[in-house]
Protein backbone atom coordinates (compact mmCIF):
# COMPACT_ATOMS: atom_id res chain seq x y z
CA UNK A 1 0.00 0.00 0.00
CA UNK A 2 1.24 3.44 -0.78
CA UNK A 3 0.72 6.12 1.76
CA UNK A 4 -1.69 8.92 0.91
CA UNK A 5 1.06 11.46 1.41
CA UNK A 6 3.08 9.78 -1.28
CA UNK A 7 2.13 10.49 -4.86
CA UNK A 8 2.21 7.45 -7.02
CA UNK A 9 2.96 7.93 -10.69
CA UNK A 10 0.70 5.91 -12.92
CA UNK A 11 2.64 4.88 -16.00
CA UNK A 12 -0.50 5.30 -18.11
CA UNK A 13 -0.89 8.84 -16.85
CA UNK A 14 2.68 9.68 -17.72
CA UNK A 15 2.12 8.48 -21.25
CA UNK A 16 -0.99 10.59 -21.58
CA UNK A 17 0.92 13.63 -20.34
CA UNK A 18 3.58 13.02 -22.94
CA UNK A 19 0.92 12.74 -25.66
CA UNK A 20 -0.80 15.93 -24.50
CA UNK A 21 2.44 17.94 -24.42
CA UNK A 22 3.44 16.56 -27.80
CA UNK A 23 0.16 17.61 -29.43
CA UNK A 24 0.28 21.08 -27.92
CA UNK A 25 3.88 21.53 -29.04
CA UNK A 26 2.89 20.44 -32.54
CA UNK A 27 0.63 23.47 -33.08
CA UNK A 28 3.32 25.87 -31.91
CA UNK A 29 6.02 24.27 -34.04
CA UNK A 30 3.71 24.20 -37.06
CA UNK A 31 3.11 27.93 -36.72
CA UNK A 32 6.77 28.75 -36.17
CA UNK A 33 7.77 26.43 -38.98
CA UNK A 34 5.35 28.05 -41.41
CA UNK A 35 6.45 31.59 -40.53
CA UNK A 36 10.18 30.84 -40.64
CA UNK A 37 9.96 28.83 -43.86
CA UNK A 38 7.92 31.50 -45.65
CA UNK A 39 10.23 34.27 -44.46
CA UNK A 40 13.35 32.38 -45.48
CA UNK A 41 12.04 31.63 -48.95
CA UNK A 42 10.30 34.90 -49.59
CA UNK A 43 11.99 37.77 -47.80
CA UNK A 44 14.67 38.11 -50.47
CA UNK A 45 11.98 38.64 -53.06
CA UNK A 46 10.35 41.54 -51.26
CA UNK A 47 11.83 44.88 -52.25
CA UNK A 48 10.59 48.28 -53.32
CA UNK A 49 10.24 47.28 -56.97
CA UNK A 50 8.29 44.13 -56.02
CA UNK A 51 5.84 46.08 -53.87
CA UNK A 52 5.33 49.13 -56.08
CA UNK A 53 5.88 47.75 -59.58
CA UNK A 54 3.77 45.77 -61.99
CA UNK A 55 4.72 42.47 -63.60
CA UNK A 56 5.86 43.10 -67.15
CA UNK A 57 7.33 40.57 -69.51
CA UNK A 58 8.63 43.38 -71.69
CA UNK A 59 10.67 44.97 -68.94
CA UNK A 60 11.27 41.65 -67.19
CA UNK A 61 9.94 42.95 -63.88
CA UNK A 62 7.84 41.22 -61.25
CA UNK A 63 5.63 43.43 -59.12
CA UNK A 64 2.44 43.14 -57.14
CA UNK A 65 1.32 46.78 -56.87
CA UNK A 66 -1.77 45.99 -58.95
CA UNK A 67 -2.70 43.09 -56.70
CA UNK A 68 -2.18 45.18 -53.58
CA UNK A 69 -4.45 47.87 -55.02
CA UNK A 70 -7.10 45.30 -55.99
CA UNK A 71 -7.02 43.85 -52.49
CA UNK A 72 -7.51 47.35 -51.06
CA UNK A 73 -10.38 48.06 -53.45
CA UNK A 74 -12.16 44.89 -52.40
CA UNK A 75 -11.53 45.44 -48.68
CA UNK A 76 -12.80 49.03 -48.71
CA UNK A 77 -15.83 48.39 -50.93
CA UNK A 78 -16.84 45.21 -49.11
CA UNK A 79 -16.60 46.83 -45.70
CA UNK A 80 -18.48 49.94 -46.87
CA UNK A 81 -21.42 47.75 -47.79
CA UNK A 82 -21.18 44.94 -45.26
CA UNK A 83 -20.60 47.02 -42.11
CA UNK A 84 -23.89 48.99 -42.15
CA UNK A 85 -25.92 45.92 -43.12
CA UNK A 86 -24.25 43.68 -40.55
CA UNK A 87 -24.52 46.24 -37.75
CA UNK A 88 -28.11 47.01 -38.73
CA UNK A 89 -29.02 43.34 -38.60
CA UNK A 90 -27.46 43.01 -35.16
CA UNK A 91 -29.33 46.09 -33.90
CA UNK A 92 -32.58 44.65 -35.19
CA UNK A 93 -31.98 41.26 -33.59
CA UNK A 94 -30.91 42.68 -30.24
CA UNK A 95 -33.01 45.81 -29.84
CA UNK A 96 -36.17 45.48 -31.89
CA UNK A 97 -37.05 41.89 -32.55
CA UNK A 98 -39.21 39.88 -30.19
CA UNK A 99 -38.36 36.20 -29.98
CA UNK A 100 -40.31 34.30 -32.60
CA UNK A 101 -40.25 32.62 -35.96
CA UNK A 102 -38.64 35.53 -37.83
CA UNK A 103 -35.80 35.90 -35.35
CA UNK A 104 -34.98 32.22 -35.32
CA UNK A 105 -35.10 32.21 -39.12
CA UNK A 106 -32.70 35.17 -39.28
CA UNK A 107 -30.39 33.52 -36.79
CA UNK A 108 -30.47 30.22 -38.62
CA UNK A 109 -29.74 32.04 -41.89
CA UNK A 110 -26.78 33.84 -40.34
CA UNK A 111 -25.42 30.56 -38.95
CA UNK A 112 -25.90 28.88 -42.32
CA UNK A 113 -24.16 31.69 -44.19
CA UNK A 114 -21.14 31.39 -41.94
CA UNK A 115 -21.02 27.65 -42.62
CA UNK A 116 -21.13 27.88 -46.41
CA UNK A 117 -17.67 27.29 -47.92
CA UNK A 118 -16.12 30.06 -49.95
CA UNK A 119 -16.09 28.05 -53.18
CA UNK A 120 -19.91 27.98 -53.04
CA UNK A 121 -19.98 31.74 -52.51
CA UNK A 122 -17.69 31.97 -55.51
CA UNK A 123 -20.01 29.87 -57.67
CA UNK A 124 -23.06 31.85 -56.59
CA UNK A 125 -21.29 35.18 -57.10
CA UNK A 126 -20.17 34.15 -60.56
CA UNK A 127 -23.69 33.04 -61.54
CA UNK A 128 -25.71 35.80 -59.92
CA UNK A 129 -23.59 38.95 -59.86
CA UNK A 130 -21.38 38.00 -62.76
CA UNK A 131 -23.82 36.46 -65.22
CA UNK A 132 -27.37 37.36 -64.19
CA UNK A 133 -26.54 40.96 -63.26
CA UNK A 134 -23.96 41.17 -66.04
CA UNK A 135 -21.02 42.42 -63.96
CA UNK A 136 -18.84 39.60 -65.34
CA UNK A 137 -15.36 39.26 -63.81
CA UNK A 138 -14.95 42.48 -61.90
CA UNK A 139 -13.96 43.94 -58.58
CA UNK A 140 -17.64 44.71 -57.91
CA UNK A 141 -18.67 41.08 -58.49
CA UNK A 142 -16.00 40.02 -56.02
CA UNK A 143 -17.09 42.69 -53.58
CA UNK A 144 -20.77 41.70 -53.58
CA UNK A 145 -19.81 38.07 -53.15
CA UNK A 146 -17.61 38.83 -50.17
CA UNK A 147 -20.26 41.06 -48.59
CA UNK A 148 -22.46 37.97 -48.18
CA UNK A 149 -19.51 36.02 -46.84
CA UNK A 150 -18.39 38.45 -44.10
CA UNK A 151 -21.89 39.55 -43.09
CA UNK A 152 -22.31 36.89 -40.35
CA UNK A 153 -18.95 37.84 -38.84
CA UNK A 154 -19.96 41.47 -38.39
CA UNK A 155 -23.49 40.70 -37.24
CA UNK A 156 -22.29 38.27 -34.62
CA UNK A 157 -19.55 40.50 -33.22
CA UNK A 158 -21.91 43.48 -33.04
CA UNK A 159 -24.53 41.34 -31.31
CA UNK A 160 -22.00 40.22 -28.71
CA UNK A 161 -20.97 43.82 -28.15
CA UNK A 162 -24.58 45.03 -27.83
CA UNK A 163 -25.25 42.32 -25.26
CA UNK A 164 -22.53 43.73 -23.02
CA UNK A 165 -24.11 47.20 -22.93
CA UNK A 166 -25.96 47.30 -19.58
CA UNK A 167 -29.75 47.52 -19.73
CA UNK A 168 -29.64 50.53 -17.40
CA UNK A 169 -28.17 52.56 -20.29
CA UNK A 170 -31.23 51.73 -22.36
CA UNK A 171 -33.82 52.40 -19.68
CA UNK A 172 -31.97 55.55 -18.62
CA UNK A 173 -32.14 57.00 -22.11
CA UNK A 174 -35.71 55.94 -22.74
CA UNK A 175 -36.69 57.29 -19.29
CA UNK A 176 -35.31 60.70 -20.28
CA UNK A 177 -37.74 60.65 -23.17
CA UNK A 178 -35.45 59.91 -26.12
CA UNK A 179 -36.71 57.88 -29.02
CA UNK A 180 -35.35 54.39 -29.58
CA UNK A 181 -33.40 55.27 -32.72
CA UNK A 182 -31.88 58.31 -30.94
CA UNK A 183 -30.91 56.06 -28.03
CA UNK A 184 -29.32 53.51 -30.38
CA UNK A 185 -27.42 56.19 -32.27
CA UNK A 186 -26.10 58.15 -29.31
CA UNK A 187 -25.71 55.51 -26.62
CA UNK A 188 -25.77 51.91 -27.81
CA UNK A 189 -23.63 52.10 -30.94
CA UNK A 190 -20.86 54.19 -29.32
CA UNK A 191 -20.76 51.78 -26.36
CA UNK A 192 -20.64 48.81 -28.71
CA UNK A 193 -17.98 50.38 -30.93
CA UNK A 194 -15.01 48.21 -29.80
CA UNK A 195 -16.98 45.08 -30.64
CA UNK A 196 -18.03 46.46 -34.00
CA UNK A 197 -14.46 47.43 -34.84
CA UNK A 198 -13.25 43.97 -33.83
CA UNK A 199 -15.79 42.45 -36.21
CA UNK A 200 -14.66 44.75 -39.00
CA UNK A 201 -10.99 43.91 -38.49
CA UNK A 202 -11.74 40.18 -38.41
CA UNK A 203 -13.71 40.57 -41.63
CA UNK A 204 -10.78 42.38 -43.25
CA UNK A 205 -8.55 39.49 -42.23
CA UNK A 206 -10.97 37.07 -43.83
CA UNK A 207 -11.01 39.09 -47.06
CA UNK A 208 -7.22 39.33 -47.24
CA UNK A 209 -6.92 35.55 -46.95
CA UNK A 210 -9.83 34.71 -49.24
CA UNK A 211 -9.17 33.09 -52.57
CA UNK A 212 -11.74 30.50 -53.66
CA UNK A 213 -14.63 33.01 -53.58
CA UNK A 214 -12.66 35.49 -55.70
CA UNK A 215 -11.21 33.27 -58.40
CA UNK A 216 -14.42 33.20 -60.46
CA UNK A 217 -15.77 36.59 -59.41
CA UNK A 218 -13.05 39.24 -59.27
CA UNK A 219 -10.80 37.66 -61.88
CA UNK A 220 -7.05 37.80 -61.99
CA UNK A 221 -5.74 40.96 -63.67
CA UNK A 222 -2.74 42.49 -61.91
CA UNK A 223 -2.65 45.74 -63.86
CA UNK A 224 -2.84 49.20 -62.34
CA UNK A 225 -5.59 51.56 -63.52
CA UNK A 226 -4.50 54.58 -65.55
CA UNK A 227 -4.01 57.83 -63.66
CA UNK A 228 -7.05 60.03 -63.12
CA UNK A 229 -10.42 59.98 -61.43
CA UNK A 230 -12.42 58.27 -64.13
CA UNK A 231 -10.17 55.21 -64.56
CA UNK A 232 -9.96 54.98 -60.77
CA UNK A 233 -13.70 54.43 -60.51
CA UNK A 234 -13.93 52.44 -63.71
CA UNK A 235 -11.51 49.93 -62.24
CA UNK A 236 -14.38 48.61 -60.11
CA UNK A 237 -16.01 47.22 -63.25
CA UNK A 238 -12.79 45.60 -64.41
CA UNK A 239 -11.19 42.33 -63.46
CA UNK A 240 -8.75 42.51 -60.56
CA UNK A 241 -6.85 39.71 -58.85
CA UNK A 242 -6.04 40.04 -55.15
CA UNK A 243 -2.76 39.00 -53.52
CA UNK A 244 -4.01 35.48 -52.75
CA UNK A 245 -5.16 34.93 -56.33
CA UNK A 246 -1.80 36.09 -57.65
CA UNK A 247 -0.03 33.76 -55.22
CA UNK A 248 -2.14 30.87 -56.51
CA UNK A 249 -1.48 31.75 -60.15
CA UNK A 250 2.25 32.25 -59.60
CA UNK A 251 2.52 28.92 -57.80
CA UNK A 252 0.59 27.14 -60.56
CA UNK A 253 2.98 28.57 -63.13
CA UNK A 254 5.96 27.46 -61.08
CA UNK A 255 7.04 31.02 -60.24
CA UNK A 256 7.77 30.15 -56.64
CA UNK A 257 9.90 33.21 -55.94
CA UNK A 258 6.99 35.57 -56.57
CA UNK A 259 4.63 33.20 -54.75
CA UNK A 260 6.76 33.25 -51.60
CA UNK A 261 7.20 37.01 -51.88
CA UNK A 262 3.42 37.42 -51.82
CA UNK A 263 3.20 34.89 -49.00
CA UNK A 264 5.50 37.11 -46.91
CA UNK A 265 3.30 40.15 -47.57
CA UNK A 266 0.15 38.17 -46.72
CA UNK A 267 1.64 36.78 -43.51
CA UNK A 268 2.69 40.25 -42.36
CA UNK A 269 -0.82 41.60 -42.97
CA UNK A 270 -2.54 38.66 -41.31
CA UNK A 271 -0.27 38.70 -38.25
CA UNK A 272 -0.71 42.48 -37.99
CA UNK A 273 -4.49 42.11 -38.06
CA UNK A 274 -4.35 39.43 -35.40
CA UNK A 275 -2.30 41.60 -33.07
CA UNK A 276 -4.58 44.58 -33.72
CA UNK A 277 -7.68 42.64 -32.63
CA UNK A 278 -5.81 41.39 -29.55
CA UNK A 279 -4.75 44.90 -28.62
CA UNK A 280 -8.29 46.19 -29.11
CA UNK A 281 -9.81 43.45 -27.00
CA UNK A 282 -7.33 44.12 -24.23
CA UNK A 283 -7.86 47.86 -24.34
CA UNK A 284 -11.61 47.69 -24.08
CA UNK A 285 -11.72 44.42 -22.21
CA UNK A 286 -15.08 43.66 -23.74
CA UNK A 287 -14.29 40.24 -25.08
CA UNK A 288 -11.45 39.42 -22.73
CA UNK A 289 -13.61 39.29 -19.61
CA UNK A 290 -15.70 36.39 -20.78
CA UNK A 291 -12.98 33.79 -20.41
CA UNK B 1 -40.14 62.11 -34.72
CA UNK B 2 -42.43 59.09 -34.65
CA UNK B 3 -42.09 58.66 -38.37
CA UNK B 4 -38.30 58.65 -38.11
CA UNK B 5 -38.49 55.95 -35.48
CA UNK B 6 -40.64 53.73 -37.68
CA UNK B 7 -38.37 54.25 -40.68
CA UNK B 8 -35.32 53.36 -38.58
CA UNK B 9 -37.01 50.20 -37.39
CA UNK B 10 -37.79 49.07 -40.91
CA UNK B 11 -34.30 49.84 -42.15
CA UNK B 12 -32.89 47.60 -39.43
CA UNK B 13 -35.39 44.91 -40.34
CA UNK B 14 -34.28 45.05 -43.97
CA UNK B 15 -30.64 44.66 -42.89
CA UNK B 16 -31.57 41.60 -40.87
CA UNK B 17 -33.50 40.05 -43.74
CA UNK B 18 -30.47 40.27 -46.08
CA UNK B 19 -29.05 37.10 -44.51
CA UNK B 20 -32.28 35.19 -45.17
CA UNK B 21 -32.43 36.48 -48.75
CA UNK B 22 -28.81 35.47 -49.30
CA UNK B 23 -29.33 31.93 -48.05
CA UNK B 24 -32.49 31.52 -50.13
CA UNK B 25 -30.95 32.85 -53.31
CA UNK B 26 -27.80 30.78 -52.90
CA UNK B 27 -29.90 27.66 -52.32
CA UNK B 28 -32.15 28.52 -55.25
CA UNK B 29 -29.30 29.19 -57.64
CA UNK B 30 -27.40 26.06 -56.67
CA UNK B 31 -30.49 23.93 -57.34
CA UNK B 32 -31.41 25.83 -60.50
CA UNK B 33 -27.93 25.49 -61.99
CA UNK B 34 -27.02 22.14 -60.51
CA UNK B 35 -30.00 20.00 -61.50
CA UNK B 36 -30.10 20.26 -65.35
CA UNK B 37 -27.09 17.95 -65.71
CA UNK B 38 -28.89 15.33 -63.64
CA UNK B 39 -31.47 15.25 -66.40
CA UNK B 40 -29.21 15.44 -69.43
CA UNK B 41 -26.59 12.97 -68.20
CA UNK B 42 -28.80 10.81 -66.01
CA UNK B 43 -28.81 10.62 -62.22
CA UNK B 44 -27.13 7.23 -61.83
CA UNK B 45 -24.61 7.76 -64.59
CA UNK B 46 -23.64 11.11 -63.15
CA UNK B 47 -23.58 10.37 -59.42
CA UNK B 48 -22.43 6.75 -59.59
CA UNK B 49 -20.45 6.72 -62.79
CA UNK B 50 -16.75 6.15 -62.28
CA UNK B 51 -15.37 7.53 -65.50
CA UNK B 52 -14.62 11.21 -65.90
CA UNK B 53 -13.80 12.22 -69.47
CA UNK B 54 -15.64 15.46 -70.19
CA UNK B 55 -13.59 16.43 -73.24
CA UNK B 56 -13.54 13.02 -74.89
CA UNK B 57 -15.34 12.46 -78.19
CA UNK B 58 -17.88 10.32 -76.38
CA UNK B 59 -17.78 12.16 -73.07
CA UNK B 60 -18.62 10.58 -69.73
CA UNK B 61 -19.38 12.52 -66.59
CA UNK B 62 -19.18 10.12 -63.66
CA UNK B 63 -18.40 11.96 -60.43
CA UNK B 64 -18.59 9.02 -58.03
CA UNK B 65 -14.84 8.98 -57.33
CA UNK B 66 -14.91 12.73 -56.74
CA UNK B 67 -17.65 12.38 -54.12
CA UNK B 68 -15.81 9.43 -52.61
CA UNK B 69 -12.56 11.40 -52.46
CA UNK B 70 -14.21 14.23 -50.55
CA UNK B 71 -15.71 11.78 -48.05
CA UNK B 72 -12.57 9.68 -47.61
CA UNK B 73 -10.26 12.70 -47.49
CA UNK B 74 -12.39 14.50 -44.91
CA UNK B 75 -12.78 11.40 -42.75
CA UNK B 76 -9.06 10.66 -42.80
CA UNK B 77 -8.14 14.28 -42.06
CA UNK B 78 -10.41 14.28 -39.02
CA UNK B 79 -9.10 10.91 -37.90
CA UNK B 80 -5.74 12.67 -37.58
CA UNK B 81 -7.01 16.08 -36.55
CA UNK B 82 -9.52 15.20 -33.84
CA UNK B 83 -7.22 13.33 -31.41
CA UNK B 84 -4.47 15.94 -31.80
CA UNK B 85 -6.99 18.75 -31.49
CA UNK B 86 -8.73 17.34 -28.42
CA UNK B 87 -5.43 16.65 -26.64
CA UNK B 88 -4.23 20.17 -27.44
CA UNK B 89 -7.48 21.56 -26.05
CA UNK B 90 -6.98 19.46 -22.91
CA UNK B 91 -3.52 20.99 -22.65
CA UNK B 92 -4.80 24.56 -22.95
CA UNK B 93 -7.80 24.16 -20.68
CA UNK B 94 -6.58 21.73 -18.02
CA UNK B 95 -2.94 20.75 -18.06
CA UNK B 96 -0.84 23.72 -19.08
CA UNK B 97 0.65 26.14 -16.61
CA UNK B 98 -0.75 29.59 -17.40
CA UNK B 99 2.28 30.98 -19.26
CA UNK B 100 2.41 27.94 -21.56
CA UNK B 101 -1.31 28.11 -22.32
CA UNK B 102 -0.74 31.77 -23.14
CA UNK B 103 1.68 30.69 -25.85
CA UNK B 104 -0.24 27.75 -27.31
CA UNK B 105 -3.66 29.35 -27.57
CA UNK B 106 -2.59 32.42 -29.60
CA UNK B 107 -0.48 30.14 -31.79
CA UNK B 108 -3.60 28.12 -32.60
CA UNK B 109 -5.52 31.31 -33.40
CA UNK B 110 -2.78 32.40 -35.76
CA UNK B 111 -2.84 29.01 -37.50
CA UNK B 112 -6.51 29.69 -38.21
CA UNK B 113 -5.70 33.07 -39.71
CA UNK B 114 -3.13 31.89 -42.26
CA UNK B 115 -4.63 32.06 -45.77
CA UNK B 116 -5.33 28.71 -47.38
CA UNK B 117 -3.18 29.51 -50.43
CA UNK B 118 -0.16 29.66 -48.11
CA UNK B 119 -0.98 26.19 -46.76
CA UNK B 120 -1.26 25.07 -50.36
CA UNK B 121 2.06 26.63 -51.32
CA UNK B 122 3.85 25.04 -48.37
CA UNK B 123 2.20 21.70 -49.05
CA UNK B 124 3.41 21.86 -52.62
CA UNK B 125 6.96 22.79 -51.63
CA UNK B 126 7.41 20.59 -48.54
CA UNK B 127 4.86 17.77 -48.46
CA UNK B 128 4.78 16.81 -52.12
CA UNK B 129 8.54 16.15 -52.45
CA UNK B 130 8.41 14.10 -49.22
CA UNK B 131 5.49 12.10 -50.55
CA UNK B 132 7.32 11.56 -53.80
CA UNK B 133 10.25 10.04 -51.95
CA UNK B 134 7.84 7.79 -50.07
CA UNK B 135 6.16 6.89 -53.34
CA UNK B 136 9.46 5.92 -54.96
CA UNK B 137 10.23 3.74 -51.98
CA UNK B 138 6.87 1.96 -51.78
CA UNK B 139 6.25 1.44 -55.47
CA UNK B 140 9.84 0.64 -56.43
CA UNK B 141 8.83 -2.78 -57.73
CA UNK B 142 5.43 -1.85 -59.08
CA UNK B 143 4.93 -1.71 -62.81
CA UNK B 144 1.36 -0.44 -62.77
CA UNK B 145 1.64 2.55 -60.43
CA UNK B 146 1.19 5.96 -62.00
CA UNK B 147 3.69 8.28 -60.36
CA UNK B 148 2.17 11.50 -59.07
CA UNK B 149 5.27 13.39 -58.06
CA UNK B 150 3.84 13.41 -54.56
CA UNK B 151 0.70 15.33 -55.46
CA UNK B 152 -1.70 12.80 -54.01
CA UNK B 153 -4.52 12.11 -51.57
CA UNK B 154 -2.13 11.66 -48.64
CA UNK B 155 -0.69 15.17 -49.08
CA UNK B 156 -4.21 16.60 -49.20
CA UNK B 157 -5.24 14.70 -46.07
CA UNK B 158 -2.28 16.06 -44.12
CA UNK B 159 -2.96 19.63 -45.24
CA UNK B 160 -6.65 19.26 -44.34
CA UNK B 161 -5.78 17.79 -40.94
CA UNK B 162 -3.63 20.82 -40.14
CA UNK B 163 -6.26 23.24 -41.41
CA UNK B 164 -9.05 21.72 -39.30
CA UNK B 165 -6.95 21.75 -36.11
CA UNK B 166 -7.74 25.35 -35.03
CA UNK B 167 -11.50 24.83 -35.34
CA UNK B 168 -11.44 21.64 -33.28
CA UNK B 169 -9.05 23.06 -30.68
CA UNK B 170 -10.95 26.31 -30.14
CA UNK B 171 -14.40 24.78 -29.75
CA UNK B 172 -13.14 21.91 -27.58
CA UNK B 173 -11.17 24.27 -25.34
CA UNK B 174 -14.20 26.40 -24.58
CA UNK B 175 -16.45 23.41 -23.98
CA UNK B 176 -13.89 21.88 -21.59
CA UNK B 177 -13.63 25.20 -19.79
CA UNK B 178 -17.42 25.24 -19.45
CA UNK B 179 -17.49 21.98 -17.45
CA UNK B 180 -18.45 22.90 -13.84
CA UNK B 181 -15.49 22.92 -11.44
CA UNK B 182 -17.56 20.96 -8.92
CA UNK B 183 -17.51 17.89 -11.17
CA UNK B 184 -13.77 18.08 -11.38
CA UNK B 185 -13.26 18.51 -7.64
CA UNK B 186 -15.67 15.67 -6.90
CA UNK B 187 -13.66 13.35 -9.12
CA UNK B 188 -10.35 14.44 -7.65
CA UNK B 189 -11.76 14.12 -4.14
CA UNK B 190 -12.62 10.45 -4.57
CA UNK B 191 -9.01 9.77 -5.50
CA UNK B 192 -8.98 9.86 -9.29
CA UNK B 193 -5.79 11.17 -10.84
CA UNK B 194 -5.85 14.29 -12.95
CA UNK B 195 -5.59 12.26 -16.15
CA UNK B 196 -8.43 9.96 -15.03
CA UNK B 197 -10.51 13.02 -14.20
CA UNK B 198 -9.85 14.54 -17.58
CA UNK B 199 -10.67 11.46 -19.63
CA UNK B 200 -13.38 9.87 -17.48
CA UNK B 201 -15.21 12.97 -16.23
CA UNK B 202 -14.38 16.19 -18.07
CA UNK B 203 -14.32 14.96 -21.66
CA UNK B 204 -17.56 12.98 -21.35
CA UNK B 205 -19.18 16.08 -19.82
CA UNK B 206 -17.91 18.25 -22.67
CA UNK B 207 -19.04 15.70 -25.27
CA UNK B 208 -21.63 17.77 -27.10
CA UNK B 209 -19.25 20.73 -27.38
CA UNK B 210 -16.53 18.49 -28.75
CA UNK B 211 -19.00 17.02 -31.24
CA UNK B 212 -19.82 20.54 -32.40
CA UNK B 213 -16.12 21.17 -32.97
CA UNK B 214 -15.77 17.94 -34.93
CA UNK B 215 -18.78 18.70 -37.12
CA UNK B 216 -17.48 22.21 -37.79
CA UNK B 217 -14.16 20.62 -38.69
CA UNK B 218 -15.92 18.34 -41.15
CA UNK B 219 -17.53 21.39 -42.75
CA UNK B 220 -14.21 23.17 -42.97
CA UNK B 221 -12.48 20.17 -44.54
CA UNK B 222 -15.27 19.47 -47.04
CA UNK B 223 -15.33 23.10 -48.15
CA UNK B 224 -11.60 23.71 -48.42
CA UNK B 225 -10.65 24.28 -52.03
CA UNK B 226 -7.50 26.21 -52.86
CA UNK B 227 -5.01 24.60 -50.51
CA UNK B 228 -5.80 21.03 -51.50
CA UNK B 229 -6.11 21.97 -55.13
CA UNK B 230 -2.42 22.82 -54.99
CA UNK B 231 -1.31 19.52 -53.42
CA UNK B 232 -3.76 16.79 -54.48
CA UNK B 233 -2.83 16.37 -58.12
CA UNK B 234 -5.17 16.76 -61.03
CA UNK B 235 -6.79 13.54 -62.10
CA UNK B 236 -10.03 11.83 -61.10
CA UNK B 237 -9.09 8.55 -59.43
CA UNK B 238 -10.17 6.14 -56.70
CA UNK B 239 -9.20 7.76 -53.40
CA UNK B 240 -6.17 5.66 -52.51
CA UNK B 241 -3.34 7.32 -50.54
CA UNK B 242 -0.87 7.56 -53.41
CA UNK B 243 -3.33 8.37 -56.17
CA UNK B 244 -3.68 11.77 -57.72
CA UNK B 245 -7.24 12.78 -56.84
CA UNK B 246 -9.93 15.41 -57.29
CA UNK B 247 -12.19 16.62 -54.48
CA UNK B 248 -15.63 18.16 -55.03
CA UNK B 249 -14.10 21.57 -54.43
CA UNK B 250 -10.95 21.15 -56.48
CA UNK B 251 -12.92 19.77 -59.38
CA UNK B 252 -14.83 23.04 -59.59
CA UNK B 253 -11.76 25.22 -59.02
CA UNK B 254 -9.65 23.61 -61.67
CA UNK B 255 -12.15 23.07 -64.48
CA UNK B 256 -14.71 25.85 -64.20
CA UNK B 257 -12.59 28.35 -66.12
CA UNK B 258 -12.43 26.41 -69.38
CA UNK B 259 -15.63 24.36 -69.21
CA UNK B 260 -18.71 24.85 -71.35
CA UNK B 261 -21.99 23.13 -72.20
CA UNK B 262 -22.76 19.90 -70.39
CA UNK B 263 -19.29 19.85 -68.79
CA UNK B 264 -20.07 23.18 -67.12
CA UNK B 265 -23.51 21.97 -66.05
CA UNK B 266 -21.92 18.93 -64.44
CA UNK B 267 -19.49 21.16 -62.54
CA UNK B 268 -22.49 23.01 -61.12
CA UNK B 269 -23.90 19.64 -60.08
CA UNK B 270 -20.60 18.94 -58.31
CA UNK B 271 -21.12 22.25 -56.51
CA UNK B 272 -24.68 21.22 -55.66
CA UNK B 273 -23.50 17.92 -54.16
CA UNK B 274 -21.04 19.84 -51.98
CA UNK B 275 -23.79 22.28 -51.04
CA UNK B 276 -26.09 19.42 -49.98
CA UNK B 277 -23.33 17.99 -47.78
CA UNK B 278 -22.77 21.39 -46.19
CA UNK B 279 -26.49 21.93 -45.56
CA UNK B 280 -26.71 18.55 -43.83
CA UNK B 281 -23.82 19.63 -41.63
CA UNK B 282 -25.51 22.95 -40.88
CA UNK B 283 -28.70 21.19 -39.81
CA UNK B 284 -26.65 18.84 -37.65
CA UNK B 285 -24.98 21.83 -36.00
CA UNK B 286 -28.31 23.51 -35.31
CA UNK B 287 -29.49 20.27 -33.67
CA UNK B 288 -26.32 19.97 -31.60
CA UNK B 289 -26.67 23.57 -30.48
CA UNK B 290 -30.26 23.00 -29.39
CA UNK B 291 -29.23 19.88 -27.52
CA UNK B 292 -26.45 21.82 -25.81
CA UNK B 293 -28.95 24.46 -24.70
CA UNK B 294 -31.27 21.84 -23.26
CA UNK B 295 -28.43 20.18 -21.36
CA UNK B 296 -27.27 23.50 -19.98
Amino acid sequence: MTSITQRKRHPKDVMMYIAIYFCAALSVFLLLGIIIYVLMKGIGQVNWQFLTGVTSILKGTVGIAGNILNTLYIIVLTMLIATPIGVGAAVYLNEYAKPGKLVSLIEFATETLSGIPSIIFGLFGMMFFGETLGLSYSILTGTFTLVLMVLPLITRNTQEALKTVPDSYRSGAIGLGTGKWYMIRTILLPSAMPGIITGVILAIGRIVGESAALLFTAGSSGLLPAKGIEPFFHKMLESGGTLTIQLYLSASKGEFGAAFGIAVVLLVIVLGINFATKALAKKFDVNAKKD
Amino acid sequence: MRKGETIAKYIFLVCAVVAILAVFSITGYMIYKGTPALGSVGVTELLFGTEWAPTAKDPSYGIFYIILTSIVGTAAALLIGVPIGVLTAVFIAEVAPKPLAAVVQPAVELLAAIPSVIYGLLGKMILNPLMYKLELLIFADSTTHKYTGGANLLSAILVLAIMTLPTIINITTSSIKAVPASMKSASLAVGATRIQTIFKVIIPAAKSGIMTGVVLGVGRALGEAMAINMVAGGAVNIPLPFNSVRFLTTQVVSEMAYSSGVHRQVLFTVGLVLFVFIMIINLLLAKLKKKGEVEA
